[in-house]
């Protein structure tokens, strides 16, 4: 059994936890252990170093830290969101390119007891072991249900290829590590160009308008291209595409309907667990449509209550729509 | 590189002054940012997703950190509207650190208080304040707090999302707290007394 360290990151335990469910329901039959760190705290996101560098690093290397105690027969930590595992690779090989910023970052740790000597760990994202410990071979050997027929379409994100400064994916812009996964479960994977294109990151929450037209190109490619769902391996991209799918909607007045799970909730199904155990149904663009079309019945579950159909009568805000938007929010 | 400097200044083809603008972000970077090395080709604007939105795209905002414009570039929003994508970090020929590079414009232009739209200041900062209260993402109280200062017209909107957030229980009610706070507290208190000078 191959034993790792788990960073499991903030949004696991809450906007991602269908990603988290969905993990632990394939961890048996791929014989894989995580033994997550203990303690841990947010990795800062990509708000901290914005803010004030020392900190920001700072934050990230306790968590390092307490990875570098916990060692017990393994090296590799394993991040499933893309933003906590590049901000701790990129802590890990920033404190190496640049000396002083190990030292600086070193001294704070001190203060709280903690030291971390930079490369003492293999920092790593959950595909990356599945794909390359577990391997395609093994995966397929495990697929009871295979997806013959679902059309998906293949988002790898930005932060999880990029910068990639310890060369673990084949390739920056068109990887093709999710590809090949998803063929494994026998998916009908679509080609998708924007595979790596950004979600929009943060901007849904500080500049909707920037993130608006990013979520767009994403969802309006994968339909073009006949997807009926997209994977991905991302709690942001998952929150900013099935979050914001009906405000970008609205915002560009369209009516793309296209639900995105997490990979590892297609390895799920593949490997014959119920929609029930893996966090299905718990997306606001609902994939039971999608499902059906390889026979999968995902029960149905509380809808949220739809937007107000006139925008007559007592004097509400308006919805955000495209042209009056810069004007109605400062 | 003081050697270049000293050389372009005597050339008067900059100030002293000016050339060190390019080295103090530079210096302020994590990582060896490369920031001197840029040669204008314009391959980051060129592959930017957002660069639609911003006031200047990254080529032309290193150009002005080379002439000294300290002032425009801070008030510039183009490190705020950077979605840190990378994808201008793996094309450039130079290798310059660019997303990191903006982590670093924005640090500065908090510090220097130039920022002209608080949106994105506050929702870091809001962001900064709840992990150094709980240690961990608290996202309800980031979203309300941030969306009633911010957008509080666009709260109706978001009503059916949060409520469906909630519903499928994507959204904790309250917040989860790391057992070693006062640790984190130490380590960050400590950390924010220090600066990358070398």
């Amino acid at each position: 059994m191959n034993k790792y360290l788990l960073y499991p990151g903030c949004s696991m335990e809450s906007s991602a936890k269908a990603y988290m469910e969905s993990l632990n329901t394939i961890l048996e039959p791929l014989e894989i252990h995580f033994e997550e760190i203990d303690d841990w705290n947010c990795c800062g996101a990509t708000e901290y170093l914005g803010i004030n560098l020392i900190p920001a690093y700072s934050l990230i290397a306790r968590n390092l830290a307490l990875a570098a105690n916990q060692m017990n027969g393994t090296h590799t930590v394993v991040a499933p969101c893309s933003a906590c595992y590049l901000n701790l690779a990129k802590a890990d090989y920033y404190m190496q390119e640049r000396p002083s910023l190990g030292v600086k970052v070193n001294e704070a740790l001190q203060a709280g007891g903690l030291k971390y000597t930079a490369g003492t760990l293999d920092v790593r994202h959950l595909i990356d072991i599945l794909v390359y410990d577990v391997g395609l071979e093994a995966i397929k050997a495990k697929v009871v249900h295979p997806l013959h027929g679902l059309r998906v379409a293949p988002y790898m994100g930005c932060m999880l290829p990029r910068p990639d400064y310890q060369h673990r994916w084949s390739d920056h812009e068109h990887p093709t590590e999710l590809d090949d996964l998803l063929r494994a479960l026998g998916a009908d994977v679509i080609d998708y160009p924007l595979t790596t294109s950004c979600c929009g990151g943060h901007m849904t929450q500080i500049g909707p308008e920037t993130a608006f037209e990013l979520i767009r190109r994403l969802v309006a490619d994968a339909d073009d291209r006949g997807a009926v769902l997209m994977a991905t391996v991302c709690p942001m991209c998952q929150m900013n595409i099935d979050a914001y799918q009906n405000e970008m909607n609205h915002y560009f007045g369209t009516d793309y309907h296209m639900p995105v799970l997490f990979f590892t909730q297609l390895m799920g199904l593949a490997f014959g667990s119920e929609p029930k155990d893996l966090g299905i149904g718990s997306e606001l663009v609902s994939a039971r449509n999608a499902l059906a079309t390889i026979g999968v019945e995902v029960p149905v579950t509380h809808e949220p209550a739809g937007p107000r159909k006139k925008d007559e009568g007592l004097p509400m805000p308006r919805r955000w729509t495209k042209h009056e938007g810069k004007e109605v929010v400062k | 590189m003081p050697h270049m400097t000293d050389e372009r200044v005597r050339a008067g083809l900059a100030r002293e002054e000016d050339l060190s603008l390019l080295h103090e972000v530079s210096m302020k970077t994590a990582g060896v940012s490369h920031l001197e090395m840029c040669i204008q080709c314009g391959t980051c604007g060129g592959s930017c997703p957002a660069a639609m939105d911003m006031d200047h795209t990254p080529r032309m905002l290193f150009a002005m950190l080379r002439a000294g414009m300290r002032e425009e570039v801070l008030r510039s929003n183009t490190p705020w509207i950077c979605v840190s994508c990378y994808h201008c970090v793996v094309r450039c020929p130079q290798e310059v650190h660019i997303a990191d590079v903006m982590y670093t414009l924005k640090g500065m232009a908090i510090h220097a208080k130039l920022y002209r739209d608080s949106t994105a200041p506050h929702f870091s900062q809001t962001f900064v304040d709840m992990v150094e209260t709980f240690g961990r993402s608290y996202e309800l109280g980031l979203a309300s707090r941030h969306y009633l200062r911010h957008f509080p017209l666009r709260l109706p909107g978001m009503m059916p999302m949060g409520f469906g957030m909630i519903t499928k229980g994507r959204m904790a009610i309250t917040p989860k707290k790391i057992k070693h706070m006062d640790q984190l507290k130490k380590i960050l208190e400590h950390a924010k007394t220090l600066e990358l000078t070398s």
